[in-house]
């Protein structure tokens, strides 16, 4: 082999890919019978957003069932004490004078339900850990901001979302849910008709 | 007041880092130099501790995952298998056979991302500024998007889990991992084109930063740092973890264990990678992601109590042996969480490579190593 001939060859490829890269240079090389990819891989961003898989997660959010007073969170807390860099802060579940604890549609419900997004590793385990699928992955990712505890700490009102936003966004992974939650329902639902025990 | 003028010999002290784009993150090294030569070097470590072990020991097992994802972010899914196979052994979980499939799917895609990018970067050290980098990038962003498809996110996975996989993959994530599997061959005769024959590179690789096998045995160097240098020993070939022992595969070695070497036995490990992916994505059988054991701690980490005892994990990671050593006190939370990282291990003999050599070198000696500080410092 020629000296610098590596180079060259090197050079080769660069040249190619160059070519790959435009619809002319592609044809070019169709011409040429050289089989060639799409060189453009890149979007220019804020124009054009890439589309993301059903699956990709930012930050937690929570759901709710119709109005946002019928949130499925019954302030259980087990979220909060498997977050593992402890960014979730719940206060509740709410209670009466007397300390019993409030009821809303059949469930207690969180006084406040805090997470701070800064701190937040979008790892999913309080998703996985939700008995009540109460808390689920958004995909919004364009959440910069100036101030950290007026704008990065997500209250209660910031973190709700409808169900139907979820179906939206995560279609597949909704439906499973949904089918889940009715199954509960109707394993709950006899109950009540029972006599109760005297 | 005036300088005595001298005509003697004076060493010169340059601290390398640990802001300095050529070190990988922050890393620092403080060397003697004699004009260009070193004379002597001191790596400094620690800019980036995270306390990643005390975390451990304070948390769940199953909690560790996602820190485990930001030990070593360019192949997050082999650190996750990594402890997966530790809390397995000390828990006596058996992962679902299609689990320990994707397990060995997730593992081999990391090392093509892992191999693909060291090497972009360590032409980006030699200053071929971007075109080798960019060019491995395009091929490592295909398999970040397969892993967004199985995971949710690109980088910080955190999706293996003992006993299998947190979730399965999506429909025609298979599909589209055999056609990703099937292209990347072509991509590696390109870069190898670039790259393998050409005499600036090779010029500036061969015989440079050779490393002996007796010191790469005693400084207990792991992975295709060793192997370069002609040691057979593949973590996958010679502790059989997981189900590796199936597939059918070589372990590359090196003759002079020069930086030439190292690249050269990563693009053919990254081959060999590819005839397992083959191999497992051909035989890959249907059946649950995840055992029910391991869906019971997902569910419920704390219900997760292992026997007292101990145990190590140790994987063939990207970058070497990847070992997990869990202590159980019989709590939810580990007793002792150690993290045997191998960029840490591999870095210790980069003196013994430097002397000698001039500043230049230097950088792709340190390129050729392939250290991730998020593991060096944890």
């Amino acid at each position: 082999m020629i000296i610098g001939g590596g180079v060259l060859q090197g050079l080769g490829v660069t040249f190619k890919t160059f070519l790959e890269t435009y619809p002319w240079g592609r044809g070019l090389l169709r011409l040429l019978r050289i089989p060639a990819a799409n060189g453009l891989v890149t979007v220019e961003y804020p124009d054009v957003k890439q589309q993301h898989h059903e699956r990709f997660r930012v930050f937690p959010f929570l759901v709710y069932d119709g109005t946002p007073e019928n949130l499925r969170c019954v302030s259980c807390k087990i979220c909060e004490v498997e977050c593992p860099p402890q960014c979730i802060h719940i206060v509740g579940p709410a209670k009466d004078e007397q300390g019993r604890p409030l009821k809303a549609y059949g469930r207690t419900y969180p006084v406040k339900f805090d997470i701070d997004m800064s701190i937040c590793m979008s790892c999913r385990i309080c998703v996985d850990v939700c008995p009540f699928d109460a808390i689920e992955m958004d995909n919004e990712y364009e959440l910069s901001a100036q101030e950290r505890f007026s704008k990065l700490i997500f209250n209660q009102k910031r973190l709700l979302k409808s169900n139907e936003y979820f179906q939206q966004i995560k279609p597949t992974e909704a439906a499973e849910v949904d089918a889940r939650l009715a199954a509960k329902a109707a394993k709950a639902a006899p109950k009540p008709a029972e006599p109760p025990p005297a | 007041m005036t300088t005595a003028m001298t005509t003697e010999p004076q060493l010169l002290e340059v601290s390398l880092g640990p802001q300095h784009p050529s070190t990988h993150g922050v890393f620092r090294m403080n060397a003697v130099l004699d004009g260009e030569t070193i004379v002597k070097l001191k790596p400094v470590m620690g800019y980036l501790h995270r306390n990643h072990e005390q975390i451990g020991e304070h948390i769940t097992y199953i909690a560790s995952f996602p820190f485990t994802d930001r030990l070593d972010y360019f192949s997050a899914m082999s650190n996750n298998l990594g402890l997966a196979i530790a809390i397995e052994k000390l828990g006596g979980i058996q992962a679902s056979e299609r689990g320990e499939y994707l397990r060995v799917i997730m593992a081999e895609l990391t090392r093509l991302v892992n191999h693909t990018a060291v090497t972009g970067f360590l032409l980006n050290d030699m200053g071929a500024f971007g075109t080798p980098l960019l060019y491995a990038f395009r091929e490592r962003e295909k398999i970040l998007d397969l892993f967004e498809a199985a995971s949710g996110s690109r980088m910080m996975c955190n999706y293996v889990r003992p006993g299998g996989v947190r979730e399965d993959v999506p429909e025609q994530w298979l599909d589209r991992c055999r056609a990703l599997v099937g292209a990347y061959p072509r991509f590696l005769d390109e870069f190898e084109k670039l790259l393998t024959a050409n005499e600036i590179v090779r010029q500036r690789t061969q015989g440079v930063g050779i490393l002996k096998k007796e010191l790469a045995v005693n400084a207990s160097v792991t992975g295709p740092l060793l192997r370069a240098s002609g040691v057979n020993y593949d973590i996958r070939k010679v502790d059989g973890y997981s189900i590796y022992p199936r597939f059918e595969f070589k372990v590359p070695l090196g003759t002079v264990g020069d930086v030439y070497d190292r690249y050269y036995v990563r693009i053919l490990e990254m081959r060999e990678s590819l005839k397992i992916l083959q191999q497992a994505l051909k035989e890959i059988p249907g059946g649950p992601a995840i055992s029910p054991k391991g869906m019971a701690m997902g569910k419920a980490p704390r219900t997760f109590r292992p026997p007292k005892g101990e145990a190590y994990g140790r994987i063939e990671a990207p970058k070497g042996e990847l070992g997990f050593f869990l202590v159980s006190d019989g709590s939810p939370q580990p007793y002792r969480y150690h993290v045997r990282a191998p960029s840490f291990v591999n870095l210790t003999i980069l003196e013994d490579m430097c002397l000698g050599r001039k500043v230049a070198d230097t950088i792709i000696i340190l390129g050729s190593i392939d250290i991730v500080l998020g593991e060096v410092d944890r």
